[in-house]
């Protein structure tokens, strides 16, 4: 904090003096001045809305058309539907909206668990790894392999390890260490939902790790110094100054994770295929069925939207809260 | 300054181009001939890859051009690709000229409005619906309404069974009913081998069996209006028994409860399994290097009695159509193109190929579709196969009924009982999420 008040006063003064020297200039200047900067914002702003805001928006009036099979070549003239879609949706009784409800709750759960487990792996490796030792760097590298592998390639390997019948899952767990006592199915079935979780936390670990290594590296090698001369030990170092520390970056780390975790569609769709089982029946898939797999398109842009709503709101409630906490410490 | 107005100017120019690109996005419906020189065709995955499939199609696109002078772009679509992609290229308008379409799903098609509708004159141009045979025909469209798309290729089921197990578990001929399958399994585990594979995963295998339950059932999945109607006692029953041969009767071994890419079909071609139900799968075992001797071919069993129409349906009518794109900018030459592979000589090179029977009388005569195993599938066809529910929410059914029987094979490889109640429950749950309309 401190370091940025003189900048900021000379940004002051510089600004205050320019205006001083160029006073009373053209108007058409001015205007040249001012416009500039948004003119060559333009294309970049054009693109953005071609690939980005384009889409989300037919996306959007899709949810209140009937876009069903009879409709999708001239999705033009598809009857508008008003809030029916929605309505499906939402109607917990009925077995469509039942289906989504369970599937939003599967989400959550895994979502939690997975971002859980990412950022402790990620935290307690970056910690491990900061003081120098032999190997280090080796280590390092190692650990990042599964984020820098392409996810179809690591995911169909997965597939390949947990199948029943020769997977290596099966065959350390059973036949190895006789855990179970018959070989347990883990891409259908209830152990799917673990299956997932183990290939997602597998997956996502690593970044946390890789923010969290960045992230100590900005803490000040005093203030452990300090500590150690105070007699605190490695557990109230951690506790009382790299947590602290590390904050800002956690608080981007979770988000991120959170909404990478709760939208991916990658890993499911490659363990799974196009219907995965109940018990991992992840949010991106289940909406990609009731839409691609059903041809219903506007309930599945219906789903969408909610789904846009949810994790809008998630967004804004989990800035506003850390950043009034954050305020609120800073004071 | 120079610099500055350049970079204005080009910011200019980058934003103007931008916003007259996404105008033109877009195209109008319906096709043309304005491109009378080339079509582009996307063919489905017949062989045992689509390598295989290019070295077959090649050839005979290349004759095409020779006759015609229209050059035809091949593209060879995986099958887990394929619904999706005509369903993109439907919502887009920008799609292939001509397509191999699965005939299960010509209904479905047919009600999006993106397949060009086969009217008796168009049908002429191509020699006229006699030409075809029936089976082959029923799969082409909804009752009443000119046919989607041309039969290509016919397939039927059949039992593959492996004579070397047969033989040293002491049964002298394939089962006919599903009872003297069953009895044989039992002298098969007693031997060691695995008795019978499924891929309980893949979601079409799934559909193709439990329809062929239902109608030894007496049963349909739609009423005769063309409503679903999955929970009726008979349907549970047939669902039932085809779980039940995991389940109850433990002939399908439970691990095939995760199969979705044709491991079933390698676990026969390896000799590890004792039978498998398949369509035309000669070709397939003989590229995994199953030689031809080394197994037989029966009619896939029945209830009692012998295979025939009602009850004693005993497979699906199995098989490719070829279908013109609405929106083609080339209408004739895909005509002429579809008349060309429906041809007598290109049908006879082409089922050869992929060792499927003709759906053209003509072509059907060569001696090479009369062997013993083909005479097997062409009985079948003839006889005792019917076509898949010709309804427009069939592709929706596929999906919600073939995920139900999924979830059963899971329950049963999990060890939890499957019965009528819990199939009832799936199949009731299946039904509501069935389109309203």
């Amino acid at each position: 904090m401190t370091a940025t008040v003189p900048t900021r006063a000379d940004g002051r003064t510089v600004r205050r003096s320019s205006p001083g020297a160029a006073r009373g200039p053209r108007r058409t200047g001015r205007i040249r001045r001012i416009g500039l900067p948004y003119l060559l914002l333009l294309p970049a702003l054009l693109l953005e809305l071609l690939v980005h805001l384009v889409p989300m928006v037919i996306g959007i009036v899709m949810s209140f058309k009937e876009l069903t099979q009879f409709y999708i070549r001239d999705w033009g003239a598809a009857p508008w539907s008003g809030l029916d879609n929605y309505r499906m949706s939402v109607d917990f009784d009925a077995p469509v909206g039942k289906a989504l409800l369970h599937s939003f709750f599967v989400t959550v759960g895994f979502t939690l668990l997975s971002v859980g487990l990412c950022w402790l792996l990620g935290t307690a490796a970056a910690v491990c790894m900061q003081d120098t030792f032999r190997g280090r760097s080796l280590l390092r590298a190692l650990f990042l392999v599964p984020y820098a592998l392409p996810v179809y390639a690591a995911v169909i390997t997965w597939v390949f390890m947990f199948q029943h019948d020769n997977g290596l899952v099966n065959h350390v767990l059973h036949d190895q260490l006789h855990l179970t006592d018959k070989p347990s199915f883990w891409l259908i079935g209830d152990n799917s939902f673990w299956a997932l979780l183990t290939v997602s936390v597998w997956k996502g670990w690593p970044f946390a790790f890789l923010i969290v290594m960045a992230g100590l590296q900005n803490i000040p090698r005093e203030l452990y110094e300090a500590a150690a001369l105070d007699g605190a030990g490695m557990r109230q170092q951690i506790r009382r100054i790299t947590l602290p520390s590390l904050r800002p970056v956690n608080q981007v780390l979770i988000l991120v994770l959170f909404l990478w975790t709760f939208n991916d569609f990658n890993t499911p769709y490659v363990l799974f295929g196009k219907a995965a089982p109940e018990a991992a029946d992840l949010i991106s898939v289940h909406i990609y069925q009731a839409s691609f797999v059903t041809w219903n398109f506007g309930t599945g842009s219906a789903m969408s939207v909610l789904l846009l709503l949810f994790l809008l709101v998630v967004t804004g409630g989990y800035l506003l809260l850390t950043w009034r906490g954050r305020r609120a410490s800073d004071v | 300054m120079r610099s500055i107005r350049a970079a204005a100017v080009g910011a200019v120019t980058m934003s103007l181009a931008l916003a007259a690109s996404a105008c033109g996005g877009g195209s109008s419906g319906g096709g043309s001939n304005d491109s009378p020189k080339t079509l582009t065709y996307w063919a489905s995955n017949q062989g045992a890859s689509i390598a295989v499939d290019k070295k077959v199609l090649q050839p005979e696109l290349d004759k095409f051009e020779k006759q015609t002078g229209i050059k035809v772009k091949l593209e060879v679509v995986p099958w887990s690709d394929l619904l999706n992609r005509i369903l993109t290229a439907t919502t887009s308008g920008q799609g292939p000229d001509v397509l191999n379409i699965g005939n299960t799903w010509s209904a479905s098609l047919q009600a999006t409005g993106a397949l060009l509708p086969w009217d008796a004159q168009h049908l002429d141009t191509i020699g006229g619906k006699d030409r075809f045979v029936d089976s082959a025909l029923g799969s082409t469209g909804a009752e009443g309404q000119d046919p989607a798309a041309i039969p290509l290729y016919s397939m039927a089921y059949a039992l593959y069974y492996n004579k070397e197990i047969f033989a040293a578990a002491g049964i002298d001929k394939p089962p006919a009913t599903w009872d003297e399958l069953v009895a044989d399994g039992r002298k098969i585990k007693a031997k060691g081998a695995s008795v019978l594979g499924a891929e309980g995963a893949n979601v079409s295998e799934n559909i193709h069996h439990v329809f062929v339950f239902a109608k030894q059932h007496g049963a349909d999945f739609f009423t005769a209006d063309g409503r679903p109607d999955f929970t009726a006692g008979n349907v549970v029953a047939a669902v039932k028994q085809y779980v039940d041969l995991m389940a109850k009767d433990k002939v399908i071994p439970t691990g095939d409860a995760e199969y979705a890419q044709n491991q079933s079909v390698s676990d026969f071609a390896k000799g590890e399994q004792a039978m498998l139900l398949w369509q035309s799968a000669a070709a397939n075992l003989k590229s995994q290097g199953m030689s031809e001797d080394t197994y037989g071919i029966a009619p896939v069993p029945v209830r009692s009695g012998t295979p025939g129409t009602g009850t004693g349906i005993n497979s699906m009518v199995a098989g490719i159509n070829i279908a013109v794109f609405k929106n083609s900018d080339n209408l004739d030459g895909a005509t002429e193109f579809v008349k060309f592979m429906t041809s007598d000589e290109e049908q006879t090179i082409l089922n050869k190929a992929y060792t499927s029977i003709p759906p053209v009388r003509n072509a059907q005569e060569d001696a090479a579709f009369n062997t013993p195993a083909n005479a097997v599938l062409r009985d079948t066809l003839t006889k005792s196969a019917a076509a898949l529910p010709q309804v427009a929410a069939e592709s929706q059914f596929e999906t919600v009924v073939g995920t139900a029987v999924k979830e059963l094979f899971a329950d049963a490889a999990a060890g939890r009982a499957v019965t009528t109640d819990s199939v009832r429950a799936a199949l009731e749950k299946a039904q509501q999420q069935m389109p309203a309309k």
